[in-house]
């Protein structure tokens, strides 16, 4: 008997009870849509978690300062401010690859345009934090080498920051008072919307690094400095040797902790996307179990469905069906069933999933491989619950079988 | 010329617990191509046991069975139900079709095990044919619950007929049909044993068992008479005489 007409026969016995169908596949169908649901949430979050990664800009390295304890207490990394300008203009001069490199020390401050005024903060940075960072200037220009040297007075706004402060008005060329030192505003920066932790990006002035530590910050040294690498390929290269040069400059021994924390773009948004994936994981295999569960469901039925049609399997052997023939029919039936099932549960999880992603307001992503899982993964079920009773009714006796009331 | 069947001290020993049941105490039954035989017996007498033999449903203990020259004792499970598929039709008491299914996929049913495949056209062409064979050429689309007793065991015949077998074998093909649909039944046989169809049929009924050429009676798992129906009932001339009888009390138009 040829598999086409196995099937079709399959469909046939299955359209010949719907109501009996359909309920026994509504246990695939709830464990393949939560399956998918649930992933393509993960998948999601994890779209959104990179994206967001990416807006650190393209092949960043992170150099943080040291940690302080205080009491025992690690106080976080860039608490110390071990890093200083020499070790920046090292990095600049001695590391391969390097496409640029910014430090940033940030301060908290109350800005002014005459009677409007904000808490902001203000980072200082260097020239490169623009192309490092990939972030566009609405209008007006960046801020200069010689602005930096010399530390003058000049600022870029954010647009939060410059709606605050100005409203609708163009902000370029307007001074506004940092800790009531005037600086000039240069440029404006392009929106750049919410970052991991939901914190406005751009809630921020930028003003260059020595003007910050001059006149807000005091003190000399960065929380972190920004190293942008040539091309992805150099970037474990320049993280080798940044940990080479720093350990040297700042004398700590091999074996010994350093003072500082080097990490990529590619760390950082591991750390972040682990959390989303261990959830998945864990929702996913929830959803799993009642895929099982819907197989059960299959095989009570299928062994219901075989007591049942004792009779006709006893018809079809003894006009001359073959064990296999049999075996084929209910095995064909039971994968019909779950595979069936699992179609419709995978347009339920989509549905399920875009009706989430408007509710959550975060985006969801059906996955192509979680359709080509949940599809096999059912096909699966319905051959390894489906075997045991296409197995009991290929094995009856055709004699007992026609005999069978 | 081979005959259809063969059986030479056919034994069949079952086996419950301790007890051993000898079902068939060593039969020995020649059937010629064309024959009409029924067998009798009461229950227990092992004419189940020999029909099921008959049938390849079941092998013999000790003995031979030769189905048109081929040993069925020695084969397996897959290759006696191939034996069953091209040389066996089955006609049951209870008809045994499918239900909500038409007469016609019914018929169609042993070509669906047929080795090598019959095409899907030929399959249709072939159950048309048996089904116009037993009258039911416009009933094709029927399930079996919108069909008569009467008309339900042609559509089995039919199915029984569709891969040409050398055998007709029927169990008590009478059993659930009343007497007027019993005699066209056995018109329905006598016509296609007259076509050189051999048929072996169980019946516990004497009157269905005159409608055969030969008559085999068993007890306690042995053939006690074997001799051929003196005085052979016609169901033409039957069903004439039903007619004639029912017109004379105007039940019959």
């Amino acid at each position: 008997m040829i598999i086409l007409a196995s099937i079709r026969l399959a469909l046939r016995a299955l359209r010949r009870n719907l109501l009996r169908t359909l309920l026994t596949m509504l246990g695939i169908i709830i464990g393949v849509a939560a399956v998918i649901s649930v992933v393509s949430i993960g998948n999601g979050a994890k779209k959104q978690v990179e994206a967001q990664i990416a807006t650190l800009g393209q092949n960043v390295i992170l150099v943080l300062s040291g940690n302080v304890s205080r009491g025992g207490f690690s106080m976080g990394f860039g608490s110390a401010g071990t890093l200083t300008q020499p070790d920046l203009e090292a990095i600049r001069k001695e590391v391969e690859g390097v496409e640029g490199a910014s430090p940033e020390v940030r301060v908290f401050s109350q800005l002014a345009n005459g009677n409007q005024n904000a808490n902001v903060q203000v980072s200082g940075v260097s020239a490169d934090y623009l192309s490092i960072r990939a972030w566009p200037l609405k209008s007006g220009n960046n801020f200069t080498e010689q602005d930096v040297r010399g530390a003058t007075k000049v600022a870029i706004i954010g647009q939060t920051t410059k709606k605050t402060l100005f409203g609708d008005s163009d902000a370029v060329g307007q001074s506004i008072r940092i800790k009531n030192a005037p600086f000039t505003i240069v440029g404006e920066l392009a929106a750049k919307g919410m970052n991991m932790m939901g914190s406005d990006q751009d809630d921020i002035v930028l003003v260059p690094f020595t003007s910050a530590l001059k006149r807000l910050a005091g003190g000399t040294s960065f929380r972190s400095i920004s190293v942008q690498a040539v091309d992805a390929k150099l970037v474990p290269g320049v993280q080798h040797d940044l940990d080479d040069l720093l350990r040297q400059r700042h004398k700590i021994q091999d074996g010994r902790d350093p003072d500082f924390l080097i990490r990529t773009q590619q760390e950082i948004s591991n750390v972040a996307t682990s959390t989303s994936r261990v959830l998945t994981v864990l929702l996913g295999s929830v959803a799993g179990v009642s895929l099982v569960v819907g197989g059960i469901g299959i095989m009570n039925i299928m062994l219901v469905s075989v007591t049942e049609r004792t009779r006709e399997i006893g018809v079809r052997l003894a006009i001359g069906a073959r064990t296999r023939d049999i075996m084929m029919q209910f095995l064909f039936e039971a994968i019909a069933l779950s595979v069936i099932g699992g179609i419709i549960g995978i347009g339920l999880g989509a549905w399920i999933s875009g009706r989430l992603s408007g509710v959550m307001g975060s985006p969801t992503v059906v996955a192509a491989n979680s359709i080509l899982i949940a599809f096999g993964s059912s096909a699966l079920i319905g051959i390894v619950f489906g075997y045991f009773p296409a197995l009991k009714a290929a094995r009856l006796d055709p004699i007992e079988a026609l005999r069978f009331e | 010329m081979t005959p259809i069947i063969e059986l030479r001290d056919f034994k069949k020993t079952y086996k419950t617990g301790e007890i051993e049941v000898h079902a068939v105490r060593g039969v020995n039954l020649t059937v010629q191509a064309g024959e009409f035989v029924a067998v009798m017996g009461a229950s227990g007498s092992g004419k189940s046991t020999l029909m099921n033999t008959i049938g390849c449903l079941d092998r013999p203990t000790s003995g031979a069975y030769l189905l048109d020259g081929v040993n069925v004792g020695r084969l397996q499970r897959d290759q006696l139900a191939d034996l069953r598929n091209q040389k066996i039709g089955f006609v049951f008491q209870g008809f045994n079709l499918l239900s909500r299914t038409s007469a016609s996929e019914n018929v169609e049913l042993p070509m669906l095990y047929r080795r090598p495949a019959v095409p899907a056209a030929e399959q249709r062409r072939r159950a048309l044919e048996s089904l116009t064979k037993v009258g039911l050429g416009q009933r094709g689309d029927h399930t079996p619950n919108q069909l008569s007793g009467g008309q339900q065991q042609r559509v089995a015949i039919a199915r029984a007929l569709v891969n040409t077998p050398k055998l007709l074998l029927a169990d008590e093909p009478t059993g659930n049909l009343d007497s007027r649909t019993s005699i066209e039944i056995m018109g329905i046989f006598q016509e296609l044993n007259r076509g050189g169809m051999t048929i072996v049929m169980v019946t516990h009924e004497l009157d269905v068992a005159r409608y055969a050429k030969r008559m085999v009676v068993m007890r306690d798992g042995r053939i006690v008479t074997d001799q051929a129906v003196e005085g052979m009932s016609s169901a033409q001339e039957e069903l004439a005489r039903l007619d004639a009888e029912q017109k004379a009390v105007n039940l019959a138009p």
